[in-house]
């Protein structure tokens, strides 16, 4: 029940205010555009830098991006009223999680391949760069959230959110990444999706309690 | 039972900013100077009289500062992992104030261990860096406590201040260990492991001996930092209560 009205109440304010949706897909294509200018546009060389572009520029759009997710509700004091509210915060931080990740993570997903096509890379590995990033953003987005969660009532929590959460970005970045690599050499690639996915599963279960708990730390409760 | 009941009552009376003081202020004056006393001993033993490589010759002579620092970083950090457990359970005070005050050693000792790492690298690997799994983990657990001091200065409330710390620290532990395996795994992809330290758990009583004595003192002196730090926040923190104006 606390999960479908959450889950509404989020899509219907992003809806009404799509930019929100669009800046992280811009930010993403930008970023990974200025490799072949920075560095050379020889396809060989972008394909070898290919995985870990598309990876890193997915990671800070979606740090950006979630670095949001709870200040509109602090500021207007709806989270207030949701922690006042007589009922575990697990569920409605789930139903937060999962609607941040389909407005902002999905579009990523949905970019990723024709950036990875732009890169010149392998057409093997473009099924494979798909699957990853939509296999690694939420994970992202629920490690994200645990960082967000606890600079909410700060003034300038952007940077110092980075400085938290880049760090335990690490393992999602490796195995993103290794993994397209693995699948632009022919190599088997099945063992590291399914080991993306348990980190998806794990932090899906595991992170809402932690983003609950940073919650209350950050409204003094 | 009778064990278990002194533990949990010990344990209970620590948590109390007052009777932790008392306690600390007794247990000090005995610990810093064998904490001193150790790990010279430990580190004049390993640099000058133990024997030298029959490979490596003088230069492996830093693991005797390298390990027991690289020892310390990560022992620092469980014990910060610990702490904010209890904290996030018992929102015990002076958990909170061990956070704080295990954070800068822990990562002035991963730096050290970084730094003594690259000394070494450039005359037996020909290079002070290298994106190995070993370094590369350390440098993250370097990151992992810059970012918790960072959380901690940021938040004005000392209170709010330690409980957010604690739950960084609770998922920064977990993710550690993810991080640890998740760089094994990379490094192996891209390189063969080329460069392996040699020795390892071969390494002869005259070596080991200092070494351990050495990793001994560093930690003993880590617990010294901790106390002493823990005793500066706590009279700072209880500033207003009646038994710090006793006191000052």
């Amino acid at each position: 029940m606390s999960f479908t009205a959450t889950m509404q109440r989020e899509l219907l304010l992003a809806w009404r205010r799509p930019a929100e949706i669009i800046n992280p897909l811009f930010f993403f294509v930008m970023v990974v555009a200025l490799f072949p200018l920075g560095v050379s546009p020889r396809p060989e060389l972008l394909a070898t830098l290919a995985p870990g572009v598309v990876w890193v520029a997915a990671l800070l759009a979606v740090l950006l991006s979630v670095d949001g997710l709870f200040r509109a509700d602090h500021d207007s004091g709806a989270l207030e009223q949701l922690l006042t509210a007589p009922q575990s915060l697990y569920v409605p931080v789930l139903a937060k999680l999962a609607a941040h990740w389909m407005l902002t993570g999905l579009p990523l997903v949905v970019m990723a391949p024709l950036l990875g096509y732009m890169l010149h890379l392998p057409e093997q590995a473009i099924g494979v760069l798909f699957i990853a990033v939509l296999l690694g953003t939420p994970t992202l987005v629920a490690i994200g959230a645990i960082g967000a969660a606890l600079t909410v009532s700060l003034r300038s929590g952007g940077i110092l959110l980075s400085l938290l959460v880049l760090p335990l970005y690490v393992p999602v970045l490796v195995f993103g990444a290794g993994v397209v690599s693995y699948a632009a050499k022919g190599l088997p690639v099945s063992g590291v999706l399914a080991l993306l996915g348990a980190m998806m599963l794990a932090s899906f279960t595991l992170a809402p309690a932690a983003v609950a708990a940073g919650l209350r730390i950050s409204s003094g409760n | 039972m009778m064990v278990w009941k002194t533990l949990t009552r010990w344990y209970h009376q620590l948590g109390s900013p007052r009777y932790f003081y008392r306690f600390s202020e007794v247990l000090l004056p005995w610990l810093w100077p064998i904490a001193l006393l150790t790990t010279a001993v430990g580190l004049v033993w390993g640099l000058a009289f133990a024997p030298e490589d029959y490979q490596q010759g003088n230069s492996y002579r830093i693991i005797f500062i390298h390990v027991p620092a690289a020892g310390g970083a990560l022992l620092g950090y469980v014990a910060m992992g610990v702490a904010g457990l209890v904290n996030l359970v018992w929102r015990m005070k002076m958990a909170e104030v061990m956070i704080k005050a295990i954070a800068p050693f822990g990562a002035v000792l991963a730096a050290i261990a970084l730094i003594t790492g690259a000394i070494w690298g450039k005359p037996t690997w020909g290079t002070y860096w290298v994106w190995d799994a070993r370094l590369t983990s350390m440098l993250i657990m370097l990151f992992l406590y810059l970012g918790v001091m960072a959380l901690i200065n940021a938040i004005p409330d000392p209170r709010q201040a330690g409980r957010a710390a604690g739950l960084l620290s609770v998922v920064g532990v977990i993710n550690v260990v993810i991080v640890k395996y998740s760089v094994e795994w990379w490094q192996s992809l891209h390189q063969g492991s080329t460069i392996k330290l040699t020795g390892g758990s071969t390494m002869p009583a005259e070596m080991l001996t200092p070494l351990l004595i050495s990793m001994l003192g560093i930690y003993l002196l880590f617990a010294v930092s901790v106390l002493w730090r823990a005793r500066a926040e706590l009279l700072w923190r209880e500033r207003k209560s009646a038994w710090v104006k006793e006191l000052v």
